[in-house]
């Protein structure tokens, strides 16, 4: 991974919700076209770190953030940059599927409707495709244009993750994105993702070690709104340099 | 041993006295719970053997389709009244719909949560105001207004759209009437569609903000498709109540017994009707019959509005699952 350039870095951030600090001065690299995985306990600020990093925080009551994000060496918090161009350049997959009250064709197509495509011909193919790198297309080809609501949660899941690729994001951000599914489907849904990382950059965030461990090339270590560790995967699983890095590891928190 | 004693005789009686108890209780709410029903049916059925009456001296469709309303002459048409109550409502709602509509969509979707907590207790303590201030409000502001500004104004179009011919000298008329109402239904509307806006979950948004949508276009293809159901039942609300509202429309409205044909002229809406009769004229025959049979007539466009909002949502509802 020598000689690629960080796709998305974080220069001394800091957020805070009102008057408490959620994020106290991360400076962190994100490799492009690998999977980076968010660890810590609960209420480590790993969340508010991924909203960060598309502008979501700003959807929060009383949100503040100090510091840069930089996409591609631009700072996504300079004044002259359109948020939503910001966010098309990131898809999001939430803890669980949110569908569009419509149907399964025009979610997928959403996107790009928004974004100005209108071409009923390149819609169609575009649904097609994202469908079918989304692992759903087989599941939904006869019945596109039923409510999307009618679909498992996990096959709602898969639309969500072809929604955000159809506006061909160069970043897929997952906050816990298989932590309401089920085992087969959220097994799905890591499939596609190491699929996916050869073309896109992906940052996870999770509380299942297990699943880091299974997913991860780069592993982001964060407690009580610090980054503690990060590095490359087997790095840090492997020979953790901090202290608390090793006691969550070994389970003690 | 003592430890077993739960299967005594004697917990026994006790648990059969608890689930007696529970019984009664039962049937308490189960009363309470029918009493509204009871009322309903109750005053309809009054109101249905107090028209009898007239019902009898004369067909329901020669009330109900006659247009000439002389009680000393024994004729009885509720068409101006009904006529009267429908434009009234309609120019309501013309007004009040885009305003609330819009006013509750900034409030849920764009105003911070301070400003929020600021406007919405203004909602409240305008949809507070007795009746009778906005009758008050309209008699001194609205219908001075509609006379000297808006009508002069609008008849300029009227060989376009009759609706805005200058019928009428006074002010006292269903546009002024109309806005009044809109005024007063407002707090109402705008307070049922926030809710239902807030009903949206928050992640829906997000799956639309993280697309690159814009805040409108969040709204328009995430938020409403999904709060549509609500947002009607919140304005046939609205509109329930317009229909039913006396005071402060009969107090700028005009009350003359006449089909209307523009929205300056006055008009006599049933609530108004029966207000400024029951009581009086009595020695007329079959008057009270009548004004009992407006009554009925009210309250069964209300409910029939009413039951038809319930029997589209669901159909609505059921469509989108």
């Amino acid at each position: 991974m020598s000689g690629t350039l960080p796709h998305l870095e974080t220069q001394n951030l800091s957020a805070y919700y009102g008057t408490t600090q959620a994020l106290e001065d991360v400076s962190i690299v994100i490799p492009r076209h690998q999977i980076t995985m968010i660890i810590g306990p609960s209420g480590c600020g790993k969340t508010t770190l991924l909203k960060c990093l598309n502008r979501f925080i700003e959807l929060e009551e009383n949100a503040r953030v100090e510091g840069k994000v930089l996409l591609d060496g631009e700072n996504i918090y300079s004044p002259t940059v359109d948020v939503t161009e910001v966010r098309k350049k990131s898809g999001l997959l939430a803890q669980r599927p949110y569908p569009l009250p419509m149907s399964i064709f025009d979610n997928v197509a959403y996107g790009l409707r928004i974004h100005r495509l209108r071409s009923r011909h390149e819609l169609n193919q575009a649904v097609q495709q994202y469908l079918q790198v989304a692992g759903l297309w087989e599941e939904v080809k006869d019945r596109l244009h039923c409510p999307a609501s009618q679909l498992s949660i996990g096959q709602q899941q898969r639309l969500c993750l072809a929604r955000g690729l159809a506006v061909e994001p160069e970043i897929i951000l997952g906050d816990e994105p298989t932590s309401a599914l089920d085992p087969v489907s959220a097994q799905h849904i890591e499939r596609r993702l190491i699929e996916l990382k050869e073309r896109y950059t992906i940052v996870l965030v999770s509380h299942i070690l297990r699943q880091a461990r299974r997913l991860a090339d780069y592993v982001i270590f964060m407690y009580m709104g610090k980054v503690i560790e990060a590095g490359p995967a087997h790095q840090v699983f492997n020979y953790p340099q901090h202290e608390r890095t090793r006691a969550y590891l070994s389970g003690e928190f | 041993m003592s430890g077993f004693s739960l299967s005594t005789p004697q917990s026994a009686v006790t648990r059969s006295y608890r689930s007696q108890f529970d019984r009664l209780i039962r049937r308490m709410f189960w009363a309470f719970s029918a009493l509204p029903l009871f009322l309903a049916v109750s005053i309809l059925s009054a109101l249905w053997v107090k028209s009898q009456p007239i019902l009898v001296a004369h067909p329901l469709a020669e009330l109900l389709l006659g247009s000439a309303w002389k009680p000393q002459r024994g004729e009885f048409g509720f068409l101006p009244f009904i006529s009267g109550t429908i434009w009234v409502t309609v120019v309501a709602l013309v007004i009040a719909v885009p305003v609330c509509l819009l006013t509750a969509i900034y409030l849920s979707e764009y105003a911070s949560g301070r400003l929020q907590r600021l406007i919405k207790p203004l909602l409240d303590l305008l949809a507070a105001i007795p009746s009778v201030i906005y009758g008050v409000w309209g008699v001194l502001v609205i219908g001075p207004w509609v006379q000297h500004s808006i009508a002069p104004f609008l008849s300029q179009w009227s060989h376009i759209f009759p609706i805005f011919t200058a019928t009428n000298p006074t002010g006292y008329s269903i546009l002024a009437g109309g806005m009044v109402l809109a005024v007063m239904i407002a707090p109402f509307m705008i307070a049922i569609a926030y809710e239902v806006f807030q009903t949206v979950p928050l992640g829906l948004r997000q799956a639309s903000l993280a697309l690159g949508a814009t805040r409108w276009q969040t709204v328009k293809y995430a938020v409403l498709p999904k709060a549509i159901s609500g947002i009607v039942a919140s304005l046939i609300l609205g509109c329930s109540r317009a229909l039913g509202e006396t005071m402060a429309v009969l107090m700028v409205v005009g009350n003359v017994p006449q089909i209307p044909r523009s929205i300056f002229d006055a008009a006599y809406p049933l609530p108004a009707l029966i207000a400024n009769n029951y009581g009086e004229m009595m020695s007329i025959p079959l008057y009270d019959a009548a004004l009992m049979t407006a009554s009925l007539t009210l309250l069964v466009m209300v409910l029939g509005l009413n039951l038809f909002s319930i029997l589209t949502l669901r159909h609505v509802l059921r469509e989108k699952k």
